[in-house]
């Protein structure tokens, strides 16, 4: 039985923190919560020296062709330091999606930028405030244009190129496609959204006839859009590991720290069995996560079971712990000056992120279900 | 990483499946979790002592344990490899588990060179079989308010008082007993600790029953039992330390429950039509069987995390203490979900009209008093707030009062 990271991923986490740490307070991350920017560009820099944007992109389009398990323990020292960087949408969302089912002109076109740092992607599926489907989808491809309205998209101001998921007028789940967009064009407007959380910017963004190619075959794109979305639901689970265990390390420090009617409020079992609780649903996400992060790594045949869960358990792990730790902390918690609030705002950005957990929970019984005929 | 044995792990598992398929037969996977046991505790008894002779000869009945008591002297991982291996078989339990667990251990730190010789083996070859006397009416959580007394008579102790939710008693050989020896220091102080046999004059053991109708525990009274002083564990006044030992190896004895979980109600919800439709395609259906079947992945990933570091010989971190946390209200909200699928129906508990033979009701039943066993949820809570997280502990008024000035403590009378 050898269910844990390697000595040298563990040292990859340990270089993650120790920069992180350094680079990345919270002080700098409410710098992000204070101005427009979309993210915090010196620690994306530095993120992006240290090789980890190109991390888990292959040798030939210049990344460093290391796997899943070393996006994963980045993920989770990011997800720690709720750091305000476009990693997931340039990583587990574009450069995975592109890894995934690009052509290798495509590839080349755009993965060693993305592996370098130098340019941001992402992923663009959402159109306002309903899930997105076959049913739903109206932004629309065809003869090489795409036109239509995308929000909100993850790094939208930012990001240089999108993959965008259109209707390609196939019938039922073969409606759509995905789509590759240089953002940089004339047919690209875009604007800032406003958001719950303003330290991950988030944009609208018009497209109209703009010039676009298929990622794929088309009428593929729901399809592979799911598997790019179950990759991503592992390595974002490690996001959201790190941070339930920092709003948790959070909580703990204050319930040692305050004091009420003459004592510790850590010495009360309202509040210990609180903080009982968040390690419980921690300890459990984390399990989750580890799982799926091994599937992911042995492209294993259950990884859309096992990125399910990994995705339910640790959104409700960072759910309770980023809520509690302001209810902890009792009215301080719930000033701009405290701290508590970047998790609390992180932990439903990343809850919503790629659906909510609702979904992920039909996904996966839907999994049981094929799984286990009676 | 991987799931895989390493070179010598998978020779240790060759070996005991070798040994098992050689001894045991293969468990039928149509018969599990059928429920209750049809055969009588007595017939069971005597398969199970028969089973654990078997066992302990070929050195598998103690893994862990120095060579010189019958055990193979072998790591931890060893043990849960065979357990694995053993779980795949149709072999009798639930007899020893309490005297190796906890008992024996106990012995085996604070027992005399020849009590070790002349107790171990026949423990662990099922001949002589032991209980754990803690818990009383007045003590349960706040064990060490437990007031049953001891007096010391010349060479001899004069116990009287009353035990309680003492498991298999009325089948036991042996048990260990923590005692008041002095009431006028504060609790933890004045208590002292013996083993005794369970048949001396004065004992009288009462089987309690319980809210699900089985007696699986007692109530065990002392009425003048006289018990040499040899027979004492650990100084006078030093009782609480000794029990520790015990209480220590009492997490590790009671397993994670067992029983109907999420593949169970997937089952049930295949199986029920509801007002709009097969239960299957209910939403609220869905989202509850989805929550049960991750929070039991994750019982079972984070099992074997805390394996992995067994395997790297390393001391499991605190990640154990989660099971019974969450597997305990997991089992009676599970349980009490499939009933609500069933409607009016699911108030019935009948192996004929109720689905799986009222395995649902049954757990339903039996889940509330797995929450408080062997640590309430809300001590096991404490456990993890303080052990896990080093937080304080609660304030403790009785702490440095005598013992017989506390209110409630009832032994001014």
């Amino acid at each position: 039985m050898n269910f844990d990271f390697s000595d040298d991923q563990k040292m990859l986490k340990d270089q993650a923190r120790k920069f992180l740490e350094d680079k990345c307070s919270y002080d700098e991350v409410r710098t992000v919560l204070e101005s427009d920017d979309s993210h915090h560009d010196g620690v994306w820099n530095g993120l992006c020296e240290l090789g980890f944007a190109g991390a888990a992109i292959p040798e030939e389009f210049g990344g460093l062709g290391l796997g899943a398990l070393e996006l994963c323990v980045i993920a989770e020292e990011l997800g720690r330091a709720a750091a305000p960087v476009p990693f997931s949408s340039s990583i587990y969302m574009f450069a995975e999606a592109l890894k995934l089912g690009a052509s290798d002109a495509q590839k080349s076109a755009w993965l060693p930028q993305i592996a370098s740092g130098d340019i941001i992607g992402t992923l663009a599926t959402a159109e306002g405030t309903q899930a997105p489907s076959p049913r739903t989808v109206k932004a629309s491809f065809s003869v090489g244009k795409l036109s239509g309205r995308k929000l909100p998209v993850p790094d939208g101001e930012t990001a240089s190129v999108a993959v965008v998921l259109a209707n390609t007028g196939g019938a039922g789940e073969q409606a759509l496609s995905l789509v590759l967009v240089d953002l940089n064009q004339d047919g690209v407007t875009r604007a800032a959204v406003d958001t719950i959380d303003p330290t991950r910017g988030h944009a609208e963004i018009n497209f109209e006839n703009a010039e676009a190619s298929l990622i794929g075959d088309e009428g593929d794109g729901w399809a592979m859009l799911k598997r790019v979305e179950a990759g991503a639901a592992v390595l974002m689970s490690f996001e959201q590991v790190g941070g339930a265990e920092a709003a948790l390390e959070m909580a703990k420090e204050y319930a040692l720290d305050r004091y009420a009617f003459g004592r510790q409020i850590g010495s009360y079992q309202a509040i210990k069995h609180r903080l009982a609780d968040m390690y419980v649903k921690l300890e459990l996400a984390k399990s989750n996560a580890y799982y799926g992060a091994m599937i992911l790594s042995e492209e294993g045949g259950e990884l859309e079971l096992a990125a399910a869960s990994a995705r339910i358990s640790a959104t409700e792990a960072y759910r309770f712990a980023a809520q509690e730790c302001i209810q902890v902390h009792g009215g301080i918690g719930f000033t701009w000056e405290a701290n508590p609030q970047f998790h609390y705002r992180r932990s439903k950005l990343l809850a919503l992120a790629l659906g909510s957990a609702s979904r992920w929970k039909d996904r996966l019984v839907a999994e049981l279900e094929k799984s286990n005929v009676a | 990483m991987d799931f895989n044995d390493t070179p010598e792990e998978a020779k240790f598992r060759a070996e005991a499946r070798a040994w098992l398929s050689a001894n045991a037969k293969p468990k039928d996977p149509s018969k599990i979790k059928a429920g209750v046991s049809q055969k009588s505790e007595a017939e069971r008894l005597v398969r199970a002592k028969e089973w654990q002779a078997k066992k302990a000869e070929a050195g598998y009945a103690a893994i862990t344990w120095p060579t010189e008591y019958g055990g193979l002297g072998g790591t931890p991982i060893q043990s849960v490899i065979y357990s694995q291996e053993e779980s795949k078989f149709d072999v009798p339990g639930g007899f020893f588990e309490i005297g190796l667990g906890m008992c024996i251990p106990t012995m085996m730190k604070w027992a005399t060179k020849e009590q070790c010789d002349r107790y171990v083996k026949p423990a662990l070859f099922g001949e002589e079989i032991w209980c754990q006397l803690f818990s009383e009416p007045a003590a349960g959580s706040d064990v060490a308010g437990l007031r049953t007394k001891c007096e010391k008579d010349g060479d001899e102790w004069v116990i009287n008082g009353q035990k309680v939710w003492t498991s298999g008693a009325h089948f036991c050989d042996y048990g260990i007993i923590v005692t008041r020896s002095d009431p006028t220091v504060p609790k933890h102080k004045g208590l002292t600790f013996f083993f005794l046999d369970m048949k001396t004059p004065g004992i009288e053991i009462r089987p309690i029953k319980q809210m699900s109708g089985g007696s699986g525990f007692n109530e065990v009274f002392f009425n003048d039992v006289r018990v040499p002083d040899s027979q004492r564990l650990g100084d006078v006044g030093e009782g609480w330390k000794v029990s520790l030992t015990t209480l220590m190896n009492e997490r590790l004895a009671i397993g994670q429950g067992s029983g109907v979980d999420h593949e169970e109600l997937l089952k049930l919800a295949r199986e029920t039509e509801l007002e709009n439709g097969p239960a299957i395609k209910d939403s609220n259906v869905r989202e509850k069987l989805a929550d049960w079947y991750v929070q039991s992945q994750g019982l079972k990933y984070t099992k074997f995390r805390t394996l992995t570091a067994l395997s790297k010989g390393q001391v499991p971190g605190p990640e154990s203490s989660i099971g019974k946390i969450v597997s305990g209200p997991k089992m009676q909200d599970l349980a009490g979900f499939a009933m609500d699928i069933q409607g009016q129906g699911g108030v019935m508990q009948d192996t004929e009209e109720s689905p799986m033979a009222g395995a649902f009701q049954n757990q339903w039943i039996g889940a509330a008093g797995y929450r408080i066993a062997g640590g309430t949820d809300e001590i096991l809570r404490n456990i993890v707030s303080e052990q896990v997280l080093g937080l304080p502990q609660d304030i403790r008024v009785d702490k440095n009062v005598p013992f017989n000035e506390l209110p409630g403590a009832g032994s001014k009378k």
